[in-house]
């Protein structure tokens, strides 16, 4: 217990401590107390800034699409059909493959001469053939998008589907002979049973979203998110000048922002112990 | 439309969307195994490719033959495989001191517990890179595997908790009277009976060190000392310009047939774990 205390948050008050200062890894970089003066400077910073708003576009349109397609998936699997067991064990195969993995996989789909989807996009005639879709922020954002949301809806899909499993299937037998129709007792049923479920996986890949690092490092260096703007400010720039100082004021505004969400996460599980 | 005929379209549109589903969520797998076995003659040229009209194992030889990649996956396999040890000991502890004492804030503890594993990781990596750099562990083992238990610990010590906290207190009470040491109840009697639990905690744990890439991109700056998942991401060619993709693809398959195996095998164990952890993936 005291472990976890320990190597968690030493590395945390270390982290706000440096951002009190200006200092580089280099030696010889003097180290010199600045106060808040690498917070300030945060404001200005056009570049953060924009990793801040290309991490909240990414979290929103991640994790509502992960919802609708994670839910739907839930559906079809609590659906009675043949070999429903290996369907969702198939459904899992993207969730364990490492992301570094998946990223390059889907790269090469991507691949603007010779990748699947760019050949397809091309013989649709949505694509100048030769269009590299990674180079252009929208579409490279939609891009990575995709492959977040490929990855991550099964996991959406298991805890939906765990949810969908504890509502008796009396309750669909007797609307049934009410006459509700299935659109009727998904929205009269359903959705408020699942509700608190519902809530618990949207918050938690909102937490996971905007920690998003792997995808974007690997598969595109031209939309930045917040993790990957801060990796390089304190791993690339700390080592050529004064900037760690300035990268562990980021750390520190990132893990703020996360706080604010696992905060809330943490008072909807309403966690109880006897 | 009789109630036969009803039940019938329904069916079948039960099944399109199955079949819809699983290509969407199997499909990219499927297209790095077949990349990986068409020789770069076919897999080189503008044309939508489904099957290997020649396939060929070249790439799978010469991704161990051109780089140091079963250094790589020795490197993963001890850093997952000592830190999963490490973690379900220590977890096993920390989640049974918590499932059993009775002390006050308890609530606190466990929401804390929980805090820690929704940290942002880059906030603390610069922090812990230097730390590690004092202390001289960049590039070794010890310099990623002390991170990752710090990482999955908080999971590892919540799942079993819940494990812990369903076994039976009367059990543990009548070791207690043929006089069996708090220590040896647990060596004994707990551990025993959670293996399911461990079992489940335990391969969790694997897959996320397995898998984890910021740390160990960062702490492992030498490409033999690359876990797979950098191994992979630094993946280069010979020149800048023409990325081996056959190989590439090679090595994916490579570490994920693994993965995929213990997905199919222990589905059970790891649907049950992520949803009753439900905290962290």
């Amino acid at each position: 217990m005291l472990a976890i205390l320990i190597t968690a948050f030493f590395p945390l008050l270390k982290t706000f401590w440096d951002s009190l200062f200006s200092f580089g890894l280099r030696p010889g970089i003097v180290k010199r107390f600045v106060g808040l003066d690498n917070y300030a400077r945060l404001l200005n910073d056009t570049r953060f800034m924009t990793s801040l708003i290309n991490t909240l576009i990414f979290t929103a349109i991640s994790v509502s699409l992960e919802f609708v397609l994670g839910l739907a998936t839930a559906l079809i699997l609590n659906a009675d059909f043949a070999l429903r067991g290996v369907v969702r064990a198939a459904i899992l195969i993207p969730w364990a493959i490492p992301t570094s993995v998946s990223s390059q996989m889907w790269k090469w789909m991507y691949n603007d001469q010779y990748g699947i989807i760019s050949q397809i996009l091309y013989n649709l005639g949505w694509l100048a053939p030769g269009t590299p879709i990674l180079s252009n922020k929208w579409s490279s954002m939609f891009a990575i998008l995709a492959v977040d949301v490929w990855k991550t809806a099964p996991f959406m899909a298991l805890l939906l589907l765990a949810g969908l499993q504890t509502i008796p299937s009396e309750l669909y037998e007797a609307s049934r002979i009410d006459g509700a129709s299935k659109w009727k007792q998904f929205t009269k049923i359903t959705l408020p049973i699942l509700s608190p479920t519902i809530a618990v996986a949207l918050i938690f890949r909102t937490l996971d979203a905007l920690r998003v690092f792997d995808i974007f490092y690997i598969m595109n260096k031209s939309v930045e998110t917040l993790a990957v703007y801060n990796r390089h400010i304190l791993m690339d720039r700390a080592f050529t000048g004064a900037w760690f100082g300035y990268g562990s004021a980021i750390s520190v505004v990132i893990f703020l922002i996360i706080s604010i969400f696992a905060i809330i996460y943490i008072r909807s599980l309403n966690l109880r112990f006897e | 439309m009789n109630y036969k005929t009803k039940k019938r379209i329904e069916k079948i549109i039960l099944y399109t969307f199955v079949i819809i589903m699983l290509i969407f969520y199997v499909f990219p797998f499927y297209y790095a195994i077949i990349s990986s076995v068409t020789p770069n003659s076919e897999l080189f040229s503008k044309s939508i490719k489904l099957f290997p009209k020649s396939p060929t194992f070249k790439n799978y030889i010469l991704v161990f033959t051109e780089r140091p990649f079963h250094q790589n996956i020795l490197n993963s396999v001890i850093v997952a495989g000592a830190t999963t040890i490490l973690s379900l000991i220590f977890g096993a502890f920390a989640g049974y001191a918590v499932a059993r004492l009775r002390m006050p804030g308890k609530v606190a503890i466990m929401s804390l517990i929980l805090a820690v594993s929704m940290f942002p990781q880059v906030s603390i990596l610069g922090a812990l890179f230097q730390i590690l750099r004092n202390m001289k562990l960049i590039n070794t083992y010890p310099g990623l595997i002390l991170p990752y238990i710090a990482l999955n610990l908080p999971l590892t010590t919540w799942i079993l908790h819940n494990f812990f906290k369903d076994i039976p207190i009367s059990i543990e009470e009548s070791a207690a009277i043929d006089g069996c040491s708090k220590f040896m109840t647990l060596w004994k009697i707990i551990i025993p009976l959670s293996a399911p639990g461990l079992v489940t905690t335990g391969l969790l744990t694997f897959i996320a060190a397995w898998n984890e890439f910021m740390f160990a991109l960062t702490f492992m700056q030498l490409p033999e000392k690359y876990t797979v998942p950098v191994a992979i991401a630094m993946f280069s060619g010979k020149t800048f310009y023409e990325l081996p993709w056959g190989q590439l693809m090679a090595a994916a398959v490579i570490v994920t047939v693994p993965l995929v195996a213990l997905v199919l095998i222990f589905q059970n164990k790891i649907v049950a774990g992520l949803t009753a952890g439900a905290v962290k993936g």
